[in-house]
Parts: structure tokens; C-alpha cells; sequence
């Protein structure tokens, strides 16, 4: 660690901060710049913020005013949610923490000089950066499929008005009409999210449109909770849901946005709605910081650093960490690992053995929840799970009831854990 | 010494699955139980023709799902044991005797709990004669009464260190709210230190039902559980 190489900084507070607890290491007030306000990043800038108590400045660096959390996004969809409901704000982060909350774009990292600089002008220098972009999707994933083409085809897979838009497109669908999915490669965010979509669309349309079909083209033999999925499917949804794995071409896709058609298996159909979830990577910045390799920028489980600059911690759907799933439980797991590894490299506050773990819940139909999860526990190669469980074929409907009813009380509690 | 009476519950609590394989032997003297289970008949009624009290009454309740009775008004605790598969088997029954609040917080049963072994395996014994086929009921594990654990009592006793409590209670702040809210998942302030740790050390053992808590309790050390402990009990 070259602390003094923060002396360039100069701001020349060293004696106020002394009379502070905890106690800054090394000359200045350090600065912590936090890029994206998901899962990792709002979490990761509220506990760092909460734990120095004012001894580092911590900056936040996210586009939107309102965030919206791709977990429950799917119950949107389904009608179980509403939008405003899964819409959070910045500002108990700002007023309550003290956090400096900046709505842009980053940029650019120069990790010579340790500055971040944004799309409206401005440069932020940091001491430690953490990069929590969430993922992009990789270029030319999907045949006949490219951004401009979300509005046609939504991924929505970030979650707001591709939200708005699929559930739209879903219910404008004609009778008898077919919902296709274009499912991704792994690894890719929230691994039972396609399937819970599948599951909540197949829920409006045997309300709104029974007659309608639904196709998904898988390129994976199998998937998350995949047991649990296909029996709720053949209990609520008899019929409807059509799942095309490889075996029968699902990894051999493209699709015309123009002419509404997708082609599986050299077999061309007409659909009325196309929800393409592309092959996806670690969110642009970490490409443009160079901390990549391949699509994802690998870890050190035990402090969340980049492997390729110390100065680094990336987080969430980003990193190439090990065995935790992307998901948003998985990312403020490992903010809290980071935010601890960044207290205890910037002040006197100590650094304990990091600690993971991780519960995905899915809705399959009303009041029919399931449920995956695992601990998780850092190696010097990687984070590594200890143990796990996930819900059972054939459980009481009592028991899937109370499983539901536990992802909204996670859904509180991870959204308060995260935005104050 | 509020610790040290934490661990002597929770030796006579935890003596569960451990011992299962443990030589099976009667789980007490049945005469002397009928005498103790005075204490529970203020609210509990077995035998022939009981009835609900305050409590639910207690007639084949051996290996019984818990909270079975349509006409009886349980509390949300005993629901959500319920949910979570729970059953009246002896090692529960065994649990909830010691300290019903450890097996079950938000439990309706206003009582202490018996912290003598003895004094739980009569009543137990009593109660038994009023389950449908005890003699149905194995005597070796899991209803054979399981002898004490030896604890070491300092490491129950152990003082934890509240700053690494805080690090691991972020772990638990993902799903459990700090403002006391309920919303299908249990608020984790205003917890006794010895009620936390007994309760913790329960899921460990995998005597409190849920898996979930099972798995983050089951990684836990007793060093951490007693740092979580004392920093929840620093907590305002």
C-alpha cells in the first residue's frame, strides 16, 4: 500500500482529522469514489460512510435520480408490484451520510493519477475506487439484435422504462398471440430472473390472454431453480410455456426487430413480443479502466480488489469472483466486504475475514415462491461457497406462501441496507 | 452472570441431534411428571375430554406438525415454526420446555422454562401417555432423552468483541430490518443477549427450523455469535 502517495492531495486537514475517530492513516482526509448506486455501490458508500463517520469523503458517481432495482422488477411484470414501488432515491444517502451524491456519467479513469472524470466535465480524484457498473451486453450477441433494437425488443434487463415497455408490449399482445424470450449464455445477472419473467408473463397472460404462448430459446441445458420452474409451470400454466433448449436449437438463434420474427433452429416465427437478454459483460467503465480480462474484471476475494490495481475494488454483476451468482444480494454482500477492506486500509478501523452469502427468491405464481442461497467464503483463488439450499419440489403451499411472503420482507430490509 | 445462566440453557437446551446416536433409555418417571405438569395446567388441559385454555390442549401432540388445531388462535411465532416444518417431536417438545422463547420467539407461552433435564423428561414422559400409539414411538433417537452435553461454559461465557459483531450483523441486516419492522421476516433489535445467543446457537444445531438462519447460524463460531450478541445488545 503507498499511502504517501496521497500526499499530492495537500488539503492540508491532517490535524483535524487526527482529533477524529477512527484515526486517518496518512496525511489528508482520503477520498472514496463510489461508480454506480446498484446493489454494490449504494451499499458499499453508505457503510463506508457510516463506519468512518466522516473521516473519509465519499463521493457516489450514478446517472439516474431514480434508481430502479432490477430485483422485483419481474413482479412488475407480473402485476405484483408496482413501478413506484421498486423506484428509490439518493437522498437519505446525501442528507443522512454525508455521502456527496453525483448524478453523471463516469467516463474516464486514469489510474496513474487516480482520477475519475465524468461525461458533464468534471474530475474526481480518489485514494480508493470502487466500480460497481452493473453489467452492458456484448456486441452482436444475438443475431439481427443490437441496442437500438431494445425498443422493438426489449431486454429489459435494467430495469425502469424496459420494464414499462415489455409489460406494455405484453399486455397489447392479441389473443392467441406468442411472447418469445431469447435467453442468455451464462454467466450472466440474476440467474433464475429469464425464468421468474417467463413465470410472471405466463401469469398475465393466462389472466388476460390464455390462449397465448410462450417460447423460450435457452443456449444452456439447464438453469437456475430449473426443477422448481418447470413444475410451477406445469401446475399454473399448463400448455402454455414452450422451453427450447439446446438439444433442440435454442442456442441457435437470430432475430428481425423489423419483421418481428425470430428464427430458432433454422425455423422462422412470427411473435408478437421478443425479449431479447442478450450474452452479457462487466458494465463499460471496467473496460475503460483496463481492469478486465475477458468480459469481467477478476477479484480478490478476500478485499474485493481488482486483481490488476490495488487501488481498485469492482463489485456485483462486474466481477469474475468465483462461485456467487450475479445478483444484487450477492453485490451488497460484497460491499460490505469492500467498504470494510476500504475502512481498514484508510483509517485505523480493522479488517475481519470476509464473509458472503447470497438468497435468490423467485415468484412462480401468487403466493408461490421458491427460493436458492449459499455462504460463501474467500480463498486466496476465489470466493468459494461453504454450504447451501434451495427449495424443494412438491413443498406445501403453506411453505411457498411464507417463502413469498420472506422475499418482501428481503426486499425491505436489502433496499433500506442499501439507500438508508 | 447473565452469560453463565445463557450457557447452562443452552447446554440443556442443545443436547438435540448430536446425541442422537446417544444409548436410548426412558425419557423419565411419568408419576413424577403428572405432579410437575401442574405448572402447565393452568393453560394446557390433556387426557380425556381436554380442551383449548389459554394454551392449546395437549393430547397426541408427540411427532405432531406443530400448531395443528384449526380452532385454536396461535401466535405468528408458532405459525412461521409451522411454515418452516417443525414438529412436535421430543427433541422440540424437549427445547421448547427448557425455554420456549429460544425455539420460538414471538411464542404466546408466558413461561420461563424448566432448566432441569429431569424435571422436562417426566412431564414429557406424563404427556406421552396421552399421544395416540406412544408405543409407536421409537425409544431410540429421536425420542430417546438425550443425556447433558458437556459444555465448556467459557465459551458460552465468552464476551464478544462488538466492533467484529457489527461487521457480521451486516450479514443479517440484508433481509432483517433495524427499525423493528415486520414484513414476512422477523425484526432482529430488542433481543435479550442470552435469548440471541441461545436462539443462534439453535439454528446452529439445526433444532430451530429454517433454512436460511440454518445456514448463516451454522458457519457462525461461538466467538461470533457472542460478538453479534453484544453488538445487538449495544444497540439502541
Amino acid at each position: 500500500m503507498t499511502l504517501n502517495r496521497r500526499t499530492f492531495l495537500g488539503t492540508g486537514v491532517a490535524a483535524a482529522a487526527a482529533l477524529q475517530a477512527p484515526v486517518v492513516l496518512g496525511a489528508g482526509k482520503p477520498r472514496v469514489v463510489v461508480v454506480g448506486g446498484g446493489a454494490g455501490g449504494a451499499t458499499a458508500a453508505r457503510y463506508i460512510a457510516k463506519g468512518a463517520a466522516g473521516a473519509i469523503d465519499v463521493t457516489l458517481v450514478e446517472p439516474t435520480r431514480s434508481y430502479y432495482t432490477c430485483f422485483f422488477s419481474n413482479l412488475y411484470i407480473g402485476g405484483f408490484r408496482e413501478l413506484s414501488s421498486i423506484a428509490h432515491s439518493y437522498g437519505k444517502l446525501a442528507s443522512e451520510y454525508g455521502i456527496n451524491v453525483v448524478h453523471d456519467w463516469a467516463v474516464g479513469i486514469d489510474r496513474d493519477a487516480r482520477t475519475v472524470s465524468l461525461a458533464g466535465g468534471g474530475v474526481l480524484p480518489y485514494d480508493r475506487l470502487i466500480l460497481s457498473p452493473g453489467i452492458d451486453f456484448v456486441d452482436g450477441a444475438v443475431e439481427g439484435w443490437d441496442v437500438s433494437a431494445q425498443n422493438k425488443m426489449p431486454h429489459a434487463y435494467k430495469a425502469g422504462s424496459q420494464s414499462e415497455l415489455l409489460k406494455a408490449q405484453i399486455e397489447a399482445m392479441p389473443e392467441g398471440g406468442t411472447f418469445a424470450m431469447v435467453a442468455p449464455p451464462n454467466p450472466y445477472r440474476c440467474p433464475p430472473g429469464p425464468y421468474e419473467r417467463v413465470s410472471m408473463v405466463a401469469h398475465v397472460l393466462k389472466q388476460k390472454n390464455p390462449t397465448a404462448k410462450i417460447i423460450v430459446a435457452d443456449p444452456k441445458p439447464k438453469f437456475s431453480k430449473m426443477a422448481l420452474f418447470q413444475e410451477g409451470w406445469n401446475t399454473h400454466y399448463s400448455g402454455m410455456v414452450d422451453w427450447i433448449g439446446p438439444d433442440f436449437g435454442g442456442g441457435d438463434v437470430s432475430v428481425d426487430p423489423e419483421a418481428m420474427t425470430v428464427t430458432i433452429d433454422g425455423e422462422e416465427t412470427k411473435v408478437d413480443v421478443c425479449n431479447v437478454i442478450p450474452a452479457m459483460k462487466a458494465g463499460r467503465i471496467c473496460e475503460i479502466a483496463g481492469i478486465n480480462e475477458g468480459n469481467w474484471a477478476p477479484v480478490i476475494g478476500h478485499t474485493m480488489q481488482s486483481r490488476m490495481d490495488e487501488n481498485i475494488h469492482v463489485l456485483g454483476d462486474a466481477t469474475n469472483q468465483g462461485d456467487m451468482p450475479k445478483s444484487g444480494f450477492s453485490a451488497n454482500s460484497q460491499a460490505k466486504v469492500a467498504a470494510m477492506a476500504v475502512r481498514a486500509a484508510l483509517t485505523d478501523s480493522k479488517m475481519f475475514p470476509a464473509k458472503f452469502s447470497n438468497t435468490c427468491w423467485s415468484l412462480i405464481a401468487t403466493d408461490d415462491g421458491v427460493k436458492v442461497g449459499a455462504t460463501y467464503e474467500a480463498t486466496d483463488e476465489k470466493i468459494a461457497k461453504v454450504d447451501g439450499f434451495i427449495s424443494a419440489t412438491g413443498e406445501s403451499a403453506e411453505l411457498r406462501q411464507a417463502t413469498y411472503e420472506e422475499s418482501i420482507g428481503w426486499y425491505a430490509g436489502i433496499t433500506s441496507d442499501m439507500f438508508g | 452472570m447473565r452469560w453463565l445462566g445463557g450457557a447452562i440453557l443452552a447446554g440443556a437446551a442443545l443436547t438435540g441431534a448430536a446425541r442422537a446416536d446417544e444409548t436410548a433409555r426412558d425419557i423419565g418417571d411419568a408419576a413424577r411428571g403428572e405432579g410437575l405438569f401442574q405448572v402447565c395446567a393452568s393453560c394446557h388441559q390433556v387426557g380425556e375430554g381436554a380442551e383449548h385454555g389459554t394454551g392449546p390442549h395437549l393430547n397426541g401432540i408427540f411427532d405432531r406438525k406443530v400448531a395443528q388445531f384449526e380452532d385454536f388462535d396461535y401466535s405468528p411465532g408458532i405459525l412461521r415454526a409451522r411454515r418452516d416444518g417443525m414438529v412436535w417431536d421430543l427433541e422440540h417438545l424437549d427445547a421448547y420446555l427448557t425455554n420456549p422463547k429460544t425455539l420460538v420467539s414471538g411464542t404466546n407461552m408466558e413461561f420461563a422454562g424448566l432448566p432441569d433435564a429431569q424435571d422436562r423428561g417426566d412431564i414429557l414422559a406424563y404427556l406421552r401417555r396421552f399421544s395416540a400409539s406412544p408405543q409407536n414411538i421409537p425409544e431410540a433417537a429421536p425420542t430417546a432423552l438425550k443425556q447433558d452435553v458437556e459444555l465448556a461454559p467459557e465459551v458460552l461465557a465468552m464476551v464478544g468483541d462488538p466492533e467484529y459483531g457489527e461487521y457480521l450483523s451486516t450479514e443479517c441486516t440484508t433481509c432483517h430490518q433495524t427499525d423493528g419492522e415486520y414484513d414476512g421476516i422477523p425484526v432482529i433489535t430488542g433481543w435479550l443477549a442470552e435469548d440471541f445467543v441461545l436462539a443462534m446457537h439453535a439454528y446452529k444445531q439445526k433444532i430451530r427450523p429454517h433454512p436460511v438462519m440454518q445456514m448463516m447460524a451454522g458457519r457462525l463460531s461461538d466467538e461470533e455469535i457472542a460478538a453479534l450478541a453484544a453488538y445487538f445488545e449495544a444497540l439502541e
